[in-house]
């Protein structure tokens, strides 16, 4: 064992799989010899040559469409999309492509490719470096997307993307690179080094894909959340002194349904929050599976806590950012309902 | 068989090497007619357009060509705002480091092109800047105060704090709205001039890229739809040496110059030193009056280097040697104006030294005024309800639900 901070572990995940899977190949912008604007490929390059970590042109699309054809042929890519702001261009790929290789050919062909996206706001981004797009990949047939919130789970889950056989989108939640982060913006940030989850393998493991982890158990409520709203609920649960089960999904697509309803049906209320923008947003999802497993067992109304429906804004960050108090609001008024 | 992937010449460590850049002499390349068709343009897109020479003089036909344009106002006024921006950006490289802005990219090195370029523009045209042209701003005088507004996000900001520090937005400066996708702007230009042809005007685009940015799918889609359609168009690419870490032969490979790559779509271009301000003002001159001549779309590659870091988040000592700048052939733009000026006998280190620090005074009591409206460690808040307005022209219904909730 040892600690690690995200970055840390996510590195340490395709270390792993470099030395032990000669089939994987690392490339994205700024990657190589610098080792990626958030260090995640740090010093991967030095270690294992050029030819397996590599820089590319600045051109999304590429990016995943080079990846597309090494996968189809057989190699492991696993490549960096400096911001998730920035997949845009390769949507097409990833959508029309990666998605769907396998099946249009009906198995003739595969597309094993692992793309890794920084997703999430909280670092004053403004709007291009902000952004948290799951819904855009959970809406596509054929993709596997996954967020973890903490080292651990970054690490196990990233290698487990890497050998899935299949396209993975692993979306980063990169206000927790350095430590896990609750949304009280003002408060001195904390590090990885003094959280339980911090504390990473150094060798191979995985986790399952598929599979969400229950971060508190609880009586009065259930609350869906990932990647950096995990430790927002965290907050709001401690502030409200509310007895919530916070279940923390990590994969969005598959998702984890049986956790989630045996929760729910337990507590008879819910809550999903996620930072994303409301209106078509992955919560919309949530809530309806939710509501047809569990109708009967309700006692409120699912309640929901998102982004607003307005681009990511720089200087109002914390205005759009759904903190621990507009969580804390939501969980009351569910337990008041 | 062996894949190639390019590298540098030189890493932290080892000693700058810019042997391969070959710098001709300033009257090697005769000024081209107006009409310069693709195909005689290689000379232009693989040379390099000079106007003064090692020792400061200006030399060969550009110089003859640009003198009335070049006269001792003009070039002072060029090296003025050249001197203001250097401020601005040490100014508000230092206020992001105390905290009081989120973020700062600078421009240090490339002053020239953007002070320069904007002289040949007029009321009506329209840049489409990357965050490293803000000194267009500064050369179509735009107020400092909301220049430096932008940058702490605060009272003055035209943008009201939407947009990230640098993303400037100045409709009628003649600076659209920047975008933090890169590329994306460059094909907007295009489609622009476009208009403004449709609409029987006479107002012309520039598009702006970097280097690494060439390397995008809109660059592409830009140089093919000005390729068919002729619009008045002059599609500038910075080549700063630099695209974050990554050096310019990642975005190309080094097999063409970046000018060069126009030729294959049938658009003629210029490869021209762009630290220097009376090249950068020759061609700037020739390109926006072939534009606007209807003789149709032009690509400029701008050779310069990145003297700074790409952002305040950036640290290129980790990649690149510490003195690579100092070794840039094409030296510094202030230096090699002032040069000129001096040896044109209208200008002198003494006079230079008080402009410095007439400039740096002004610069300083603007941005103590601008900081009294609000900085990052002293904010003067925006009202939170604010980001609902302009996401549409009315305010939908759903989203004035939304503004409610959030208590307004
Ligand atoms: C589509 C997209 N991909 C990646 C980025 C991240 N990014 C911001 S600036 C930059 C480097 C751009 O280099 P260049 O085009 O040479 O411009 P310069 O910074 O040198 O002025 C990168 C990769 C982005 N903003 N947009
Ligand atoms: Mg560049």
């Amino acid at each position: 064992m040892a600690r690690m901070t995200m970055i840390e572990a996510i590195r340490s995940a395709m270390d792993v799989m470099l030395e032990r899977d000669q089939r994987t190949v690392i490339f994205g912008e700024d990657i190589g010899y610098f080792g990626g604007v958030f260090r995640c490929t740090a010093g991967l390059q030095k270690k294992y040559g050029i030819e397996r970590v590599f820089d590319t042109p600045i051109n999304e699309s590429a990016i995943v469409g080079l990846g597309i054809g090494m996968a189809a042929y057989g190699m492991r890519p696993c490549v960096e999309i400096q911001f998730a702001d920035y997949m845009y261009p390769a949507y097409d790929q990833i959508t029309q492509e990666a998605a769907r290789i396998r099946h249009r050919s009906n198995q003739d062909f595969s597309c094993p490719i692992t793309i890794r996206m920084p997703t999430g706001g909280g670092i004053f981004g403004g709007q291009t470096h902000s952004q948290s797009p799951e819904a855009l990949f959970t809406h596509v047939s054929g993709l596997t997307v996954i967020q973890p919130s903490t080292p651990y789970d970054a690490k196990g889950l990233l290698i487990a993307a890497m050998e899935t056989d299949d396209p993975v989108i692993f979306l980063e939640p990169k206000r927790l690179y350095n430590g896990p982060f609750d949304g009280h913006h003002a408060t001195k940030s904390k590090s990885w080094a003094d959280h339980p989850a911090g504390e990473v393998p150094e060798g191979y493991y995985t986790l399952p894909i598929g599979k969400a982890e229950i971060r508190r158990a609880g009586a009065a409520v259930t609350v869906l959340a990932y990647g950096t709203m995990v430790f927002v609920a965290e907050a709001a649960v401690a502030e409200t002194g509310i007895d919530a089960e916070i279940i923390d999904l990590r994969s969005l697509l598959p998702l984890d349904i049986e956790t989630i309803v045996a929760s729910v049906k337990k507590t008879g209320r819910c809550v999903v929050i996620h930072e994303a923008t409301k209106t078509g947003g992955y919560a919309g999802e949530l809530i309806a599976e939710v509501q047809a497993a569990c109708f009967y067992y309700l006692q409120a109304p699912i309640a929901r806590v998102t982004g607003w429906d307005v681009p990511y804004p720089h200087a109002q960050e914390w205005d759009y950012f759904p903190g621990p108090a507009r969580v804390g609001r939501a969980l009351i008024e569910t337990m008041e309902a | 068989m062996k894949l190639r992937f390019p590298t540098p010449h030189s890493r932290p460590g080892e000693a700058p090497d810019f042997s391969d850049l070959v710098i001709p002499a300033p009257d090697a390349l005769p000024v081209p007619p107006l009409t310069l068709a693709a195909a005689d343009a290689w000379d232009y897109a693989n040379g390099l357009v000079r106007v003064l020479d090692d020792s400061g003089s200006a030399v060969g036909s550009w110089a003859d060509y640009l003198a009335e344009d070049a006269g001792d106002e003009i070039l002072i006024r060029g090296l003025r705002d050249m001197l203001t921006m250097r401020a601005i950006d040490r100014r508000m490289q230092n206020a992001q480091r105390q905290g009081k802005t989120s973020f700062y990219m600078q421009c240090t090195g490339e002053e020239a092109i953007a002070c320069g370029f904007q002289r040949m523009l007029k009321k009506g045209d329209m840049n489409f800047p990357t965050y490293r042209q803000q000194a267009l701003l500064i050369a179509a005088d735009y107020p400092l105060e909301l220049l430096m507004g932008q940058i702490y996000s605060n009272e003055l900001d035209p943008m009201a704090g939407r947009q990230l520090p640098v993303l400037h937005s100045a409709r009628d400066y003649g600076f659209f709205s920047i975008s933090g996708n890169l590329g994306t702007q460059y094909v907007q230009a295009v489609g622009w001039a476009m208009a403004s042809a449709l609409s029987g005007e006479t107002a012309i685009a520039a598009g702006w890229i970097g280097d690494g940015a060439t390397a995008s799918n809109d660059f592409h889609s830009a140089l093919v739809s000005a390729a068919v359609y002729r619009p008045p168009v002059v599609l500038c690419i910075v080549n700063n040496q630099w695209a974050i870490s990554s050096y310019s032969g990642i975005a190309g490979g080094g097999e063409a110059t970046f000018a060069d790559r126009a030729l294959g779509y049938g658009i003629p271009a210029l490869r021209v030193d762009g630290n220097d301000y009376l090249a950068v003002l020759a061609a700037s001159k020739w390109a926006t009056a072939r534009a606007r001549g209807g003789h149709g779309p032009v690509a400029i590659e701008w050779l310069t280097y990145r003297a700074a870091a790409h952002s305040t988040s950036d640290d290129p000592s980790a990649y690149r040697p510490r003195d690579e700048a100092s070794a840039w052939p094409l030296g510094d733009p202030l230096e090699r104006l002032k040069t000129h000026l001096n040896r044109r006998g209208i200008w002198s280190d003494a006079r230079h030294a008080q402009a410095e620090a007439e400039i740096l005074d002004h610069v300083v009591a603007v941005q103590k005024e601008v900081e009294t409206h609000g900085t990052f460690v002293d904010p003067k808040p925006l009202s939170p309800a604010d980001i609902f307005r302009g996401v549409y022209k009315e305010l939908p219904e759903h989203l004035r639900r939304q503004r409610q909730e959030m208590g307004f």
